[in-house]
């Protein structure tokens, strides 16, 4: 054990952790993205799929919690780093100018944080009810239902929920990238591949989830 | 003083074997009983104190520099030989030993070259085993290239980086050293003086550089490793740092110095480009493996090199030396080249340079063969000039390189203060009058590894009195000059920076000690430099405290021994009436205007003893002989 | 050219420091940053102001010791390149050019543009060596290496250990420099036996030394001279990973690091 905790304790062990939750995270988003798309097959689609995994009873809960696990310390992780990070250079620059590093490489922290929020506010919306109009009538069982109530001619929600996807994005343009640097997959024939793909990712993600509200705002999806 | 350089008896194969059997030995157990003071952190200075730490001594070693790595042997480019005879082509050990003493033109031990050329072989096995990565071929075997005045290839190299990677091994066995806490590092400390009791030397005294604290550390031995005094000239393509201070402090108390005028001008520098210029920068002279030297036909051509036809080109190298060509030995090279510019063919703005041509090498083998070979000298080249040498031909001109004097040492790298070892270019070393290319590393190397760790144990398990109380008379001595010494420096507040005597001085070893010397050009340094070193006490203006980081400081002291210093190369220069090697007097030439050497009066090796303040030094005679390597002009031709 | 500089001033490690203004008249483009500072400190001297302290030996981007923050960018304007090579013609006649020395925690400020980087010889300290003392080694050609392995191990063995990853980096991490050693060795058969306790030693020195973690922003691998990959943290990274999941404990971390 004694290995785990100096690992944990050193930059690099902290930032492989960070990658791997990072990537649960990423697996999650993108069936999730994936699910919400079934929206667009019309009514009782969206909601079979959540009964269906509401139906595999333990499992879901297991899965559930490995989600909050890795969120937790994925934002745990990002705010020791972080830290560590800042206090690193105590005395700033007069002047400094970036020369490669990307926009989403230098907004992981605040991007983080603004999906922090999100997710937040998201689970009272669409979990457990508190956020969402149909309240305190709220059933998380009507999954299309509810989908539709939060975002017809509520643009203030539609725009909260796109700009969160936009930050998304590029949280994932920079993350995908660097979570494989982090742990260590680089090959001389990959890396050119590896930028493409991170940003392909995150695009598709934060396009297909931006769909859902936007079309659903247009009143394209009945 | 006697000059005893304890060469050993029988067979020069011999020697060395026999030395290391006849030395004596220190039990184990007392190694660590034994301090050793190691000034440098350079090739020789770091493999010294990595190797003694190994053995188990203890060390404490010293470099003015913020990090040990930072030697200026970090800035050799071209190679390092060895006798390995790897390509096949007819090297051997003693082919070596033979080159090397033939380049140095008959002026070096014939013992200690055959130790180095034996000992070169060991070297490259080290480093490899170190993680240096020389270049290698497809197969995975090492590469070699020829290097200049070689007619074999025995040089290897790690691109144009081969000293940085060489001190980067020895500092990293360095640094493996003090995590162990065999050896003690102090970085940016400076040594300014020695300290001889009864005649051995038993410590130095040196200057923190951060806090300006001056203090002495005491030892059983001290080794200098503190490398060449290029600088004396203010431009040369040493290291902004580099300097005489620790040798000659050493001279000044009672060290002899060795062939003090023996100074290299390397052929393939970049010319100067105005006065504000604070160095000058070397293209590795493996670039005349495939450049090729020329200048116009007639004085004052000013056509752009590209279009001036073949026929009005005059590759003189080519021309005088048919055997050699381009590769023709550094001093040679060097001095044809101030000829043609003395003519008035020399290029560039100035007139000060030679064309060094790589278009019929691009031709030949394809600019890609050549960006693998010379990428970052023809990039730092461009960056330098703003000239891009794919295109037109590099612009040339000889610089001050490599100091071949240094403090006289015998066999065993003592010097003539008994417990004073001297390693590589600070010692007057193996090279005579003229070293040969990428020999210095092996030497520095050498000397650290392998020769000076046998050594200096013997010294020591002759028996030592130890470190001497901090209190002992002589110490306080030393202290006070030093403390003294500064003061008077911040005192002076006069109107000029130490800079703009250190200039001054440059220029007049440059015009009267530099690649050709003449009777009356000396005598005439000889009566200005005293004149500028009065002038320097007088009104030089030094800034600051002596108790903190002061580089004003640091620079005025370098300066002001090699005000004393180059007044003692100019003596030793004017007493020698013969050419030898870098050593060229006008007065002694062939009809060619070749170097003439005078074996009959000249054969010995001069070492001065300091006589004290306004004496003139005393010039002790080592007598050379040749026993292996007959007695011949040097023809290249 | 005329250009006005403004140079971070700090008399001592505990002083306060500031930025100053000085005029630097009649400068030549042909010059080398350094130069100009060397022609701007004699004016100061005759003016009887205290020459600015900047560190520089070679002069010829090899030995690492020059290194300043100009106009924001570690080493100036031109990539691939060391301070000392740096030549007035990158800069335009009468530009403001700001002057500052490294910044990290783990680079303390000495006197003006002057910092410690003691930090780092003490991470190599820590591992960056192949055990072998001198004598006991085999014939240089015992052990053949693929062209290709060496001329990669070479290009991460160029690290001039100058500091300016540290420096460009926007957690002043020192990831780059402890990469480059940590491939150049890992690459080579030589540096095998010590591969995984080498990493795992290195990254706790560094760590211990209080350089920041590496976050993957690139600026390190732009700003050095020697264009050192960031492939190279990759590869470290794996190394630490794989070290920290199998190798045995007796490669320990060394608290110590060293
Ligand atoms: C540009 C250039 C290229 C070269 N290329 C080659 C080549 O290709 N092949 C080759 O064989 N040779 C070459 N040489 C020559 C060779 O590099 C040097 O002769 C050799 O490296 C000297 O090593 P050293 O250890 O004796 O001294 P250095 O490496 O100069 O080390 C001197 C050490 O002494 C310390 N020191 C000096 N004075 C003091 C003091 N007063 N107090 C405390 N410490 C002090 C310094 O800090 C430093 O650590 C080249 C030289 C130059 C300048
Ligand atoms: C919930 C709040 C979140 C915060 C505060 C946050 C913060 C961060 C930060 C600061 C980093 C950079 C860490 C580093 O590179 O060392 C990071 C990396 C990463 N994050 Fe997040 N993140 C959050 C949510 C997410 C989510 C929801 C996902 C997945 C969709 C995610 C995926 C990633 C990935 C893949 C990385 C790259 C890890 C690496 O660089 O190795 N993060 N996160
Ligand atoms: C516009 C895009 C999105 C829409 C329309 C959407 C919609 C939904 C809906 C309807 C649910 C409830 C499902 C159920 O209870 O069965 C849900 C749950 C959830 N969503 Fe989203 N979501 C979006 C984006 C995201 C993003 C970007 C994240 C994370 C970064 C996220 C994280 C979650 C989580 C953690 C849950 C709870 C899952 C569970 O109950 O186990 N969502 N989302
Ligand atoms: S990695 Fe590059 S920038 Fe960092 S120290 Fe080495 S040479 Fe300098
Ligand atoms: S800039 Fe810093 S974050 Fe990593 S990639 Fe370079 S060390
Ligand atoms: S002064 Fe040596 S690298 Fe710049």
């Amino acid at each position: 054990m004694q290995w785990l905790l100096s690992f944990y304790r050193s930059t690099i062990g902290k930032k492989i952790l960070m990658a791997v939750t990072g990537l649960l995270l990423v697996g999650f988003v993108v069936s999730h993205m994936l699910a919400n798309l079934l929206v667009f097959q019309g009514p009782g689609k969206l909601d079979e799929y959540a009964a269906f995994l509401r139906g595999t009873g333990g499992a879901l809960w297991v899965a559930r919690g490995g989600l909050l696990a890795a969120a937790v310390l994925h934002v745990v992780l990002a705010l020791q780093l972080t830290r560590l990070n800042q206090v690193s250079r105590p005395a700033r620059y007069a002047r400094r100018v970036p020369q490669v590093s990307t926009l989403g490489s230098r907004s992981m922290r605040w991007g983080g944080v603004l999906l922090l929020a999100f997710i937040v506010y998201h689970l009272l919306h669409f979990t457990f009810g508190p956020t969402h109009p149909s309240y305190p009538a709220f059933d998380h069982a009507t999954v299309h239902a509810n989908v539709l109530t939060a975002f017809t001619g509520r643009w203030g929600v539609v725009a909260f929920y796109v700009v969160a996807m936009g930050a998304l994005g590029l949280h994932l343009s920079h993350g995908v990238w660097s979570m494989l640097q982090t742990v260590g997959v680089n090959h001389p024939n990959l890396n050119q591949g590896r930028r493409r793909l991170a940003q392909a990712l995150a695009a598709v993600v934060a396009l297909g989830f931006a769909a859902v509200p936007i079309a659903v705002g247009l009143g394209w999806v009945r | 003083m006697e000059l005893n350089a304890r060469i050993p008896s029988g067979p020069i194969e011999q020697k060395w074997d026999r030395a290391k059997f006849e030395n004596k030995l220190v039990n184990p157990a007392n190694k660590r009983k034994h301090t050793v003071l190691v000034v440098g952190s350079g090739l020789a200075g770091a493999s010294a104190a990595a190797t003694l730490g190994e053995l188990g001594y203890r060390v404490e070693c010293f470099c003015f520099q913020d990090s040990p790595r930072r030697a200026h042997s970090i800035a050799a480019q071209g190679g390092i030989n060895a006798a390995k005879n790897y390509q096949n082509d007819g090297d051997s050990i003693y082919r070596l030993f033979y080159d090397t003493v033939k380049g140095g033109d008959f002026r070096s031990r014939e013992a200690n070259v055959y130790r180095l050329a034996q000992i070169s072989v060991e070297i490259i096995d080290q480093c490899v085993a170190q993680g240096v990565p020389f270049a290698r071929e497809y197969g995975g075997l090492l590469a070699n290239r020829s290097f200049g005045g070689a007619q074999v290839s025995r040089t290897f190299y790690a691109r144009g980086q081969t000293g940085q990677q060489l001190l980067l091994g020895a500092y990293s066995a360095l640094e493996r050293q003090i995590a162990a806490g065999t050896v003690r590092m102090f970085p940016r400390t400076e040594m300014l003086d020695l300290i001889v009791i009864d005649g051995r030397a038993r410590g130095i005294v040196v200057r923190d550089l951060v806090t300006g604290r001056i203090e002495p550390h005491f030892g059983d031995a001290v080794v200098l490793g503190t490398g060449g005094y290029s600088n004396v000239f203010y431009l040369s393509t040493n290291a902004k740092g580099c300097n005489v201070t620790a040798t000659y402090r050493a001279y000044k108390r009672g060290a002899a110095f060795g062939n003090p005028c023996f100074t290299q001008i390397h052929p393939t520098c970049i010319p100067v480009s105005g006065d504000y210029q604070s160095k000058l920068t070397l293209m590795s002279e493996s670039l005349r493996n495939d450049g090729r030297v020329w200048v116009p036909k007639q004085k004052g051509d000013t056509r752009r090199p590209r279009s001036i036809p073949e026929a009005e080109r005059d590759y003189y190298l080519e021309r005088k030396y048919p055997s050699f060509g381009n590769l023709a030995p550094r001093d040679i090279a060097s001095r044809s080249a101030k000829e043609v510019c003395d003519e008035g063919r020399g290029v560039g703005e100035n007139g000060l340079g030679v064309y060094l041509d790589f278009a019929d090498a691009i031709g030949r083998l394809g600019e890609q063969v050549i960006r693998e070979r010379y990428g970052n000298l023809f990039e730092m080249y461009q960056r330098i000039t703003d000239e891009d040498p794919y295109r037109v031909p590099m612009r040339i001109f000889p610089a001050v390189h490599y100091t071949m004097g240094g403090l006289w040492v015998d066999y065993h790298l003592m010097s003539t203060v008994p417990g004073l070892f001297v390693i590589g270019e600070a010692n007057f070393s193996d090279h005579g009058a003229n070293r040969l290319g990428a020999s210095a590393l092996m030497q520095g190397l050498a000397d650290g590894y392998f020769v000076l760790p046998h050594t200096i144990g013997d010294y020591l398990a002759r028996g030592t009195p130890g470190p001497p109380d901090a209190g002992h008379a002589d110490v306080r001595g030393v202290l006070e000059a030093v403390h003294e010494r500064t003061r008077r420096l911040l005192a002076v507040q006069g109107a000029r920076t130490v800079d703009s005597f250190h200039r001054e001085l440059g220029r007049v070893m440059w015009d009267h000690c530099g690649m050709a010397r003449n009777d009356a050009g000396l005598r005439k340094a000889l009566a200005r430099i005293p004149e500028i070193r009065e002038e320097f006490w007088r009104n030089v203006r030094v800034l600051g405290e002596g108790e903190e980081l002061n580089q004003s400081l640091e620079k005025a002291g370098r300066v002001a021994d090699f005000l004393e210093f180059g007044e003692l190369m100019c003596r030793d220069a004017l007493h020698r009436r013969e050419s030898c090697g870098g050593h060229f007097r006008e007065e002694s030439q062939t009809p060619e205007g070749e170097a003439l050497r005078d074996d009959d009066q000249y054969a010995y090796v001069a070492a001065w003893a300091y006589a004290g303040d306004g004496r003139e030094p005393v010039l002790h005679k080592e007598p050379l002989a040749f026993e292996y390597v007959p007695l011949a002009t040097r023809s290249y031709k | 050219m005329n250009l006005t500089l403004l140079v971070w001033r700090q008399a001592s490690p505990s002083a306060a420091g500031r930025m100053e203004r000085y005029e630097a008249k009649g400068m030549s483009p042909d010059m080398s940053f350094l130069e100009m500072l060397d022609v701007v400190n004699e004016g100061l001297i005759e003016r009887g102001e205290t020459p600015i302290a900047f560190e520089h030996d070679c002069r010829e981007g090899i030995c690492g010791s020059c290194g300043l923050m100009i106009d924001g960018v570690a080493h100036g304007p031109m990539s691939g390149t060391a301070t000392c090579q740096l030549h007035m013609r990158s800069f335009r006649d009468g530009a403001t050019i700001t002057i500052e020395p490294w910044r990290a925690r783990a680079f303390p400020v000495l006197r003006d543009l002057v910092v410690d980087r003691g930090a780092f010889d003490r991470i190599i300290q820590a591992g960056g060596y192949i055990g072998v003392a001198t004598g006991n080694a085999p014939d240089a050609n015992a052990i053949p290496i693929a062209k290709d392995v060496v001329d990669r191990a070479m290009d991460a063995a160029q690290c001039i250990g100058c500091g300016a990853c540290v420096a460009a980096c926007p957690n002043a991490s020192a990831m780059l420099f402890t990469a480059a050693k940590a491939t150049h060795l890992g690459l080579l058969p030589q540096g095998q036996t010590e591969r995984y306790r080498r990493a795992l030693r290195m990254v706790t020195r560094m760590d211990i030394e209080g350089f920041g973690g590496c976050t993957n922003f690139g600026e390190c691998q732009e700003a050095c001279p020697k264009e050192i990959s960031v492939d190279t943290i990759a590869r470290l990274n794996r190394d630490y990973l794989k070290a920290s999941l199998v190798a045995s404990p007796s490669a320990d971390g060394g608290a110590d690091g060293g």
